[in-house]
């Protein structure tokens, strides 16, 4: 099975979860963070955009 | 009543939020039109429809600044707790049905009684000062990740007719905030009547197609009921209906005014003066720097900042847009704008005072250079002549 990760916006806090998805971004549970586009900001603060985001390692 | 908590070096802090019932004002300052209209009911004098302006662009400018302005903020440590305090998220709720009110009660009055012309104009204004508050509480809480809260943000939007605003403010002005390609960003030598004529369009461009991009990835159309631009007209557009159905054509007009007003003189104003000439940085890899808190003008004018949930204290909203109202902090060195929101929105009606007033504090926050300064392309070339030293041979 393939490892989900979780990937954390430095400003806010907010998780984007792979095994989770973002259903109100339009990401079904099990979208990699690859599908999600490089302009995709942060959904709770608008601050920071993808490439901002911290890859979580535990 | 104070909060303890323990800070990062483990000593126990205290703080005492000395405006913590004063912020209960809030739920009496979008009811102003009610008053005025019960004073002018019992004394026959229509004059008092006019009441809200005056305590809007009189009384709260003068009050501003009799009182000292207040720089003081929590201590980070408490603030965990004051954010969690719902006391203060309570007050901004209870607002909405006071907005409601406010509207169904004065489309009454203007409906009902045999008002003179200048009555009907005062009331309208009024309310339309009142419903832009409620497009501040419902970017207070639109902001905020709870459901309720984002469900209560659209319709107290939706009453004053705005309700893509959370779409537009979160996703679009957040992300390009001081950059040319923001509508709800101003540029030094744009008058409020131009920007106003690339805000108002461009804020509805952007929420519907941030709209239809979120709803694409879903494999949707934007034609859906779950398009959170369509939702609040759901209750917009029924109840204008129903209020002119029930109180006939003078709804028009008055209905018009007060979104206008909602709209421009306090929105579209609000936003004219939050980032006037304010440019973030492009970075090498073409992408701009992250919003600083040197991005935004900010005023720490106690009363106004009351009425508008510390709205004033922008840079750290822009930097921390998920930080609640309490918790907001003034920073020493940002971008100082010389009063309250209620005279800047004043003095951007009158465009040569607001350049006079303004342009040298953009210049002065650029420390002088020009082309650090988000400059209105039709301005570029007067303004250069008059500002840029590497134009005119100087430094």
């Amino acid at each position: 099975m393939a490892e989900h990760r979780r990937h954390a916006c430095p400003g806010c806090g907010y998780v984007y979860d792979e095994a989770k998805g973002d259903a109100h971004e339009g990401f079904p549970p099990g979208t990699p963070w690859s599908a999600v586009p490089d302009d995709w900001p942060c959904p709770d603060c608008s601050v920071r955009e993808k490439p901002d985001f911290k890859t979580l390692t535990e | 009543m104070s909060i303890q908590a323990l800070n990062a070096d483990g000593k126990m802090v205290s703080y005492t939020d000395r405006r913590r019932w004063l912020w209960a004002l809030s739920l009496l300052w979008p009811a102003l039109p009610i008053f005025s209209g019960l004073l002018a009911s019992y004394t026959g004098n229509v004059s008092y429809f006019w009441g809200t302006l005056v305590v809007w662009y009189l009384i709260v400018p003068v009050i501003d600044h009799i009182l000292p302005t207040d720089s003081s903020n929590p201590p980070e440590a408490v603030v965990p707790r004051l954010e969690d305090d719902r006391y203060y998220r309570v007050l901004t709720y209870l607002t909405v049905p006071v907005h409601y009110a406010t509207l169904l009660y004065t489309a009454w009055v203007v409906g009902t009684g045999d008002l003179p012309w200048h009555a009907i104009l005062g009331l309208a204004l009024s309310v339309g000062v009142v419903n832009g508050l409620a497009i501040n509480t419902g970017h207070e809480i639109g902001h905020k990740t709870t459901s309720t809260e984002r469900w209560l943000a659209k319709v107290v939007l939706a009453v004053v007719g705005y309700g893509h605003f959370t779409v537009e403010h979160n996703r679009g002005h957040h992300k390009d905030v001081a950059t040319p390609a923001d509508p709800a960003s101003s540029k030094m030598g744009e008058n409020i009547y131009v920007f106003a004529c690339r805000e108002i369009p461009g804020a509805m461009r952007r929420a519907w197609a941030s709209e239809k991009l979120r709803l694409s990835r879903a494999g949707k159309g934007p034609w859906t009921l779950e398009n959170e631009v369509l939702q609040p007209l759901l209750i917009t557009v029924p109840l204008y209906a129903a209020l002119t159905l029930a109180f006939g054509w003078v709804m028009v007009p008055f209905l018009f005014l007060q979104a206008f007003w909602g709209w421009f003189g306090i929105l579209t104003s609000a936003n004219y003066i939050e980032h006037y000439g304010l440019l973030r940085q492009r970075r090498e890899n073409g992408r701009y720097e992250p919003c600083q808190p040197r991005h935004s003008w900010n005023s720490n004018h106690i009363m106004s900042n009351l009425i508008l949930f510390n709205l004033q204290r922008h840079s750290d909203h822009h930097a921390n847009p998920t930080r609640r109202y309490q918790s907001l902090r003034a920073f020493e060195n940002l971008p100082e704008l010389p009063s309250g929101y209620p005279v800047m929105f004043m003095l951007a009606l009158v465009p040569p005072l607001w350049f006079k007033v303004m342009d040298h504090r953009v210049m002065d926050w650029a420390s002088g250079v020009f082309s650090r300064v988000n400059v209105h392309p039709a301005a570029q070339a007067r303004l250069a002549a008059r500002y840029d030293r590497a134009v005119d041979g100087g430094v």
